[in-house]
């Protein structure tokens, strides 16, 4: 699916960037995206911020046609502009500068006139959580603050556009919650449709409807997240032993039954299933190890692409993170989920089966085997 | 969430900016400002405004003596149009500490991004840093001469003599002038180059004082063959030349050439107003080429 749906925040037709020494940074990228919270997603030097700097008009594209905003970037780049706010992802802030002065600076350089600058100077300070520090020198700030100036000064101007490169680089975890959090914010609440740059996929599935996946200046694809993620919600079975007659006892309940390793996968069709599993571990007598919930992440979806980025496993880490605090995020109708599983996991004999408890429980015991799909435990 | 439980993040709605967005030559205006405010360290920390207000104040004493001689004796000991060439010196320094202020902060701080992402161009950006030096430098020199006007006007008897006076100023002032567009131009390219801004400043005077040794040893050999002190033929010629080698005395030497009653450059003045704007235009294609493609 190709989201070509009105109104158009951001077409691509054919887009292709080869730089002067013959790196292609894109090649025939073709896509649109609906306003709202985008997620541009790829490897290191996939082309992201090759992208992005397209949409700014700072780059020309080689050939292919981009509209931002329904201007084309290369002949309104002036107009593009002052709708766009942009947060690059190096470092781009004078250390000896007090925020509010160079947050209205910026506002000036937008175009606000100078007593508009400053009041929005305050407010996009205030809204990034820096009002009380405002009149501090950049220089004295941490690296969490001065992301926050960094996005600040792309709000300052209230554009209908944010482009947001690696807006959580060099963060702690909290601080990317927070920010994650702030983005989120913006493209619900503020109205403000946002494009995440991201190497990192899972944490920007959590706060996005969109997402844009691009490899190697190719687009690997381009779709909303609830169309990536509703496709299958499976139950992964794991017993110490007996997996055999478990599957055998589970298939004679009409149950389409797939296995993966030590686990047994199993079609979650309604809460039932889960009351038929359990039933099943407890007559067979079997040790049950673990019964959770796959989670479907989007990044399984780009498998073949991970694997041609070689990616770190570092990052594969922070993927799975991602997925496990988007619990935290989630919304009423999981956590009764949740709550309804641990219900039926005390009647399991104190083995939970959420995504969390069940990682931290494997951590416990030594004994227990990782499985392939999802290696348990948090760093 | 952790956000929400240390308070960082406050719940007021967010309002969206209705007001007008002034364009392109609004966003140079502000930066064109802006950089005249930086160079004097306004806006800024009071570690900022040392160098240049000692400048300021070195100056406006100069000008300050210059006139109470003037008010006490009625002697002219320095004209309007001498009074640059006179402290030229400390117009490099300023100009070696102001225009890294200007660009080298903003390539080192990674700044250019942001402005490149606004509707501002690179061209725009380079001729705002450019004209905020010049207009800098400009006001450096301009203030203390008014006030040496002022002080004149006080001191001069009837209004022909007060508008003989204004003569002289404006006199200085398009002296003044000369020397804020060759200076700046210089002193911004070189700055516009590196990064670290004792790094600029360090080339921006060597390139104004390693080359006046150069007009020191010209004028030593111009009056090594005279006996008297006065000059002919030849090295009457390389005297007349030799301020072409240095920015400082070709500057002073298009002054020499507009206003000087004596022979320092006899017919080579032209010359010098021609160097100099060769100079100026050079360094400001050079500065557009350098912002041409700097990515950050």
């Amino acid at each position: 699916m190709t989201l070509t749906a009105t109104p158009t925040l951001i077409a691509t037709e054919a887009l292709t960037k080869r730089y002067a020494n013959g790196v292609a940074a894109l090649s025939d990228l073709t896509v649109g995206v609906e306003p709202g919270i985008v997620g541009l997603v790829g490897a290191n030097g996939a082309g992201k911020s090759t992208l992005i700097k397209i949409l700014l008009g700072l780059l020309p594209p080689t050939a292919g046609r981009v509209r931002v905003l329904g201007l084309d970037p290369k002949t309104d780049a002036a107009q593009v502009r002052s709708r766009v706010g942009y947060m690059p992802e190096h470092d781009c802030l004078p250390p000896d500068l007090a925020a509010a002065e160079f947050v209205t600076h910026m506002a000036r350089i937008s175009g606000l006139p100078r007593t508009a600058a400053r009041e929005r100077a305050s407010e996009a300070l205030r809204h990034v959580g820096l009002y009380e520090e405002r009149y501090r020198q950049i220089g004295g700030y941490s690296t969490g603050m001065k992301q926050r100036v960094k996005l600040a000064q792309a709000l300052v101007h209230d554009p209908d556009l944010l482009l947001l490169d690696e807006p959580t680089n060099g963060l702690d975890p909290a601080g990317r919650e927070a920010m994650l959090v702030l983005i989120h914010r913006i493209g619900t609440e503020f109205g403000i449709s946002v494009v995440v740059c991201s190497h990192l996929l899972g944490e920007v599935e959590r706060i996005c409807d969109s997402l844009i996946a691009i490899d190697a200046g190719h687009l690997l694809r381009a779709d909303r997240i609830s169309a990536m993620t509703e496709a299958r919600d499976v139950l992964v079975v794991e017993v110490a032993e007996g997996t055999d007659e478990l599957v055998a006892r589970l298939g004679g309940l009409g149950l389409q039954i797939a296995r993966e390793g030590h686990a047994v996968l199993v079609p979650l069709l309604d809460d039932a299933t889960y009351d038929q599993i359990v039933g099943a571990v407890a007559e067979l007598d079997l040790p049950l190890h673990r019964l959770d919930q796959r989670r479907h992440r989007v990044a399984e979806l780009f498998a073949g692409g991970e694997q041609r980025d070689n990616r770190a496993g570092g990052e594969q880490r922070d993927n799975r993170a991602g997925g496990e605090q988007r619990d935290n995020r989630a919304g009423g109708e999981q956590r009764d989920n949740r709550a309804g599983g641990e219900q039926r996991d005390n009647r399991a004999g104190g083995e939970q089966r959420d995504n969390r408890a069940g990682g931290e429980q494997r951590g416990n015991s030594a004994a227990t085997p990782v499985d392939a799909v999802d290696p348990g435990g948090r760093p | 969430m952790t956000v929400e439980t240390n308070g960082v993040i406050h719940d007021i709605g967010y309002q969206r900016y209705t007001g007008p967005r002034l364009g392109r030559a609004y966003a140079v205006r502000s930066l064109y400002s802006h950089g005249l405010r930086t160079a004097f360290g306004l806006g800024r920390s009071a570690k900022a405004k040392v160098f240049p207000w000692i400048v300021v104040g070195l100056i406006t004493l100069v000008a300050a003596v210059i006139t109470a001689i003037r008010s006490q004796t009625g002697e002219v000991v320095v004209s309007y149009w001498e009074f640059p060439e006179g402290i030229s010196l400390l117009v490099i320094l300023f100009c070696a500490v102001v225009a890294p202020e200007l660009v080298s902060r903003d390539l080192r701080g990674g700044v250019l991004p942001l402005y490149f992402s606004r509707p501002l161009t690179r061209w725009d950006y380079a001729l705002a840093k450019y004209a905020a030096l010049v207009s800098a430098v400009f006001l450096l020199l301009a203030g203390p001469q008014l006030l040496m006007f002022v002080g004149a006007a006080f001191s001069v008897e009837g209004m022909s003599a007060v508008w003989h006076e204004f003569g002289d100023f404006a006199r200085g002032l398009s002296v003044t002038g000369v020397y804020a567009v060759t200076f700046a131009a210089l002193a911004i390219v070189v700055a516009s180059l590196a990064g670290r801004r004792a790094v600029a400043a360090a080339l921006i005077v060597a390139l104004f004082l390693v080359t006046t040794p150069i007009f020191g040893v010209l004028m030593g050999i111009a009056y090594s063959g005279s006996e008297t002190g006065e000059l002919t033929g030849q090295s009457l010629k390389l005297s007349q030349l030799a301020g072409l080698v240095s920015p400082m005395t070709l500057v002073s030497g298009v002054g020499r050439w507009w206003f000087a009653t004596d022979n320092s450059v006899g017919p080579y003045g032209p010359l010098y107003g021609l160097v100099a704007l060769a100079i100026v235009v050079v360094c400001v294609l050079l500065l557009l080429l350098r912002y041409r493609k700097v990515a950050r």
